[in-house]
């Protein structure tokens, strides 16, 4: 009896399968993340028929020039939700329909509404993963670990400290050392003159998460700005690190899935950023270091000891990020400016 | 009968010069062309951006102090890089021309050109791992020393230095040799007849009449170190911003191609405004 129950449904995929036509996508995203994974891309070309490739970027800039320049050229793209107002206000981007991603039902109301993924008035882009900006510490050389972000001031570590080279980030994280919104910096002195402070303290800045791994694996430094994803990966790979949120609080920021307008496959998009949010995948990918889902059926799917969960699933840690808003060409002009004034003083 | 003699000279220079020139005008003009029209935009003119022309990307240099001090940095970079490595080269090149024959000498070149071989990329990477504490430096040093020495240069300006005249060295060595060279023995053993001693031949003979070796390797180090970004930014840590790493971060980083280029054509006006003011004086050094 079960034999021809099995192959009438396989016949039954077959022909669901070849009615939707088999379309080849085309995502843009940073590379090696999430949406790239062998298996997954192999898993969904099964389920649905579809078949992804990929091309990358290596900021938000290059994306939206990419977005700009190639019209019709992607299908599926990863937008930070600090610049999908941007995006979709340039009209780089269409409204997500709802209906065609049913794991949307599983995403909370504070990440499915938020402001700026709902650029516009409606969604732009499905919330997909979020994580933090703060900052770890090389667990052999504390043997109690800080809780305060002073950590990166105090002498003991002179020498020893790093940041990213990134005029924003910088400039954010002085402004929750000196207890500032970081989307709303009213003493922009006060966030010179931290940074000034912290400049003596540094070793190196650092570009990308290999570079960390480098610098922290040769004993160059104890203290150093990260990305909880990364620091995940860090901990996982084996390097004595630990990802701190420190009682000032730290930087959220959230990256959503969005649909170019000029998408001529939107059927196919759909469909591949509804797989980006199962649970299955999630569950997956998180195994091997990834950030936090902002489906909550996923994120509850992970073991107790998962780094996302641990960390990240505390909702008194929650409680203290504060998630990055868009940043209007001014400030990043006068961030930056600010930035390479103290590079340059070096 | 000249006529034609003449035409067919004509001939045989164009076509000569034509595929160098040719490629040169292909390879090197279009695009810097291109670089000094995005360099009056106001933004990068891809899709639908608003642009326009001025020349607010020239003034940006003159609006903060920021730029000029860097400028000023990686001149002094190109100078303290020039001089390590006209200092360690031209001895090496001397000896190489004067003292050495034969096979040694081949093996000896082989070395000298060894880095021009192996990517920049990879060499400055090697250099971080012989630089860098507890690195195959210090590791070396402390097994041959019978006292303890802390070397961590990585991420200072000597590191920088090391990595810049290792990539550059060939180019003084090279035009040093060729100048060195070309000089009559004849006429160092004379002066040593005549009763001159060492420095007086190297001072009044040989630095004279290699000069034009030397000061052509050393214009051809001066100028790309001054514009150099990658290994002040992968050795130099926190110390390791220049004009260069700024130029960079305005086409990598931030996506201002017009800054960029327009602070690039400003690195490339000062370099030739220096070329220009040194060389009468070079000049008169020669005769």
């Amino acid at each position: 009896m079960m034999k021809p129950f099995f192959l009438s449904t396989a016949a039954a995929v077959a022909i669901v399968g070849s009615a939707a036509s088999a379309d080849e996508i085309r995502v843009l995203n940073w590379q090696g993340y999430g949406t790239d994974l062998d298996w997954s891309v192999a898993s969904f070309a099964e389920s649905s028929g579809h078949t992804v490739i990929h091309e990358y970027f290596n900021s938000e800039q290059e994306m939206l020039t990419k977005l700009r320049t190639n019209p019709g050229a992607y299908d599926v793209v990863l937008i930070n939700a600090a610049f999908t107002p941007q995006a979709q206000s340039e009209g780089l981007i269409g409204p997500i329909d709802v209906s065609m991603v049913g794991n949307l039902a599983d995403v909370p109301a504070n990440m499915a509404e938020n402001v700026d993924l709902n650029a516009g008035g409606s969604l732009h882009g499905v919330p997909w993963t979020w994580g933090l900006t703060s900052f770890a510490v090389n667990t052999n050389e504390f043997k109690e670990l800080p809780t305060s972000i002073e950590v990166f001031w105090d002498g003991d570590y002179a020498g020893k400290v790093s940041i990213r080279d990134d005029a924003l980030e910088a400039v954010q994280f002085a402004a929750i050392a000196t207890g500032q919104d970081i989307n709303d910096i009213k003493d922009l002195d006060a966030v010179k003159a931290k940074l000034t402070a912290l400049m003596p303290q540094i070793k190196t800045y650092w570009g990308s998460e290999n570079d960390w791994n480098q610098f922290m694996a040769a004993g160059d430094l104890e203290v150093a700005t990260f990305w909880s994803g990364s620091a995940s990966r860090s901990m996982a790979a084996g390097l004595p690190v630990q990802f701190i949120v420190p009682q000032e609080g730290a930087i959220g920021w959230l990256d959503g899935l969005s649909i170019p307008t000029s998408s001529t496959k939107k059927d196919a998009a759909h469909a591949f950023i509804n797989w980006m949010i199962d649970p299955e995948f999630y569950v997956k990918w998180a195994a091997d270091g990834a950030p936090a889902s902002a489906n909550s059926k996923a994120a509850a799917a992970l073991p107790d000891d998962a780094f996302n969960k641990r960390v990240l699933g505390d909702a008194e840690v929650v409680a203290r990020v504060q998630f990055q808003r868009p940043v209007s060409t001014e400030n990043r002009e006068a961030y930056l400016a600010l930035w390479q004034e103290l590079k340059a003083a070096q | 009968m000249s006529m034609t003699l003449a035409n067919q000279q004509r001939i045989k220079i164009f076509s000569l010069l034509s595929p160098a020139y040719l490629w040169l005008t292909v390879a090197i003009f279009l695009p810097l062309s291109a670089m000094f029209y995005f360099s009056f935009l106001s933004d990068v003119p891809f899709g639908q951006k608003e642009w326009f022309y001025s020349t607010e990307n020239y003034q940006a240099f003159f609006q903060t102090t920021t730029y000029a001090k860097l400028l000023w940095k990686s001149i002094n970079l190109g100078l303290m890089v020039t001089g390590c490595a006209v200092l360690v080269g031209f001895p090496c090149a001397y000896v190489l021309a004067k003292s050495i024959q034969g096979r040694s000498r081949e093996a000896l070149f082989l070395l000298v050109i060894l880095p021009f071989w192996s990517n920049s990329l990879v060499r400055i990477f090697s250099w971080a791992i012989v630089l860098r504490g507890n690195g195959v430096l210090e590791i070396a040093l402390n097994t041959i020393l019978p006292f303890e020495v802390d070397v961590n240069l990585m991420f200072s300006t000597p590191a920088i230095v090391i990595g810049l005249v290792h990539s550059y060295l060939p180019y003084v060595i090279l035009t040093s040799y060729l100048a060195l060279q070309a000089i009559d023995d004849n006429l160092i053993d004379a002066a040593r007849s005549m009763g001159a001693n060492k420095l007086t031949i190297l001072w009044r003979i040989i630095l004279p009449l290699s000069l034009p070796g030397l000061l052509a390797g050393a214009v051809l180090i001066f100028v790309p170190v001054v514009g150099s970004f990658m290994e002040p930014r992968i050795l130099g840590g926190r110390v390791g911003t220049y004009f260069g790493t700024v130029i960079e971060d305005q086409f990598v980083a931030v996506f201002n191609w017009p800054l960029g280029a327009a602070l690039s054509f400003i690195l490339l006006a000062v370099v030739l405004i220096i070329l220009a003011v040194a060389s009468p004086i070079l000049r008169r050094a020669q005769t």
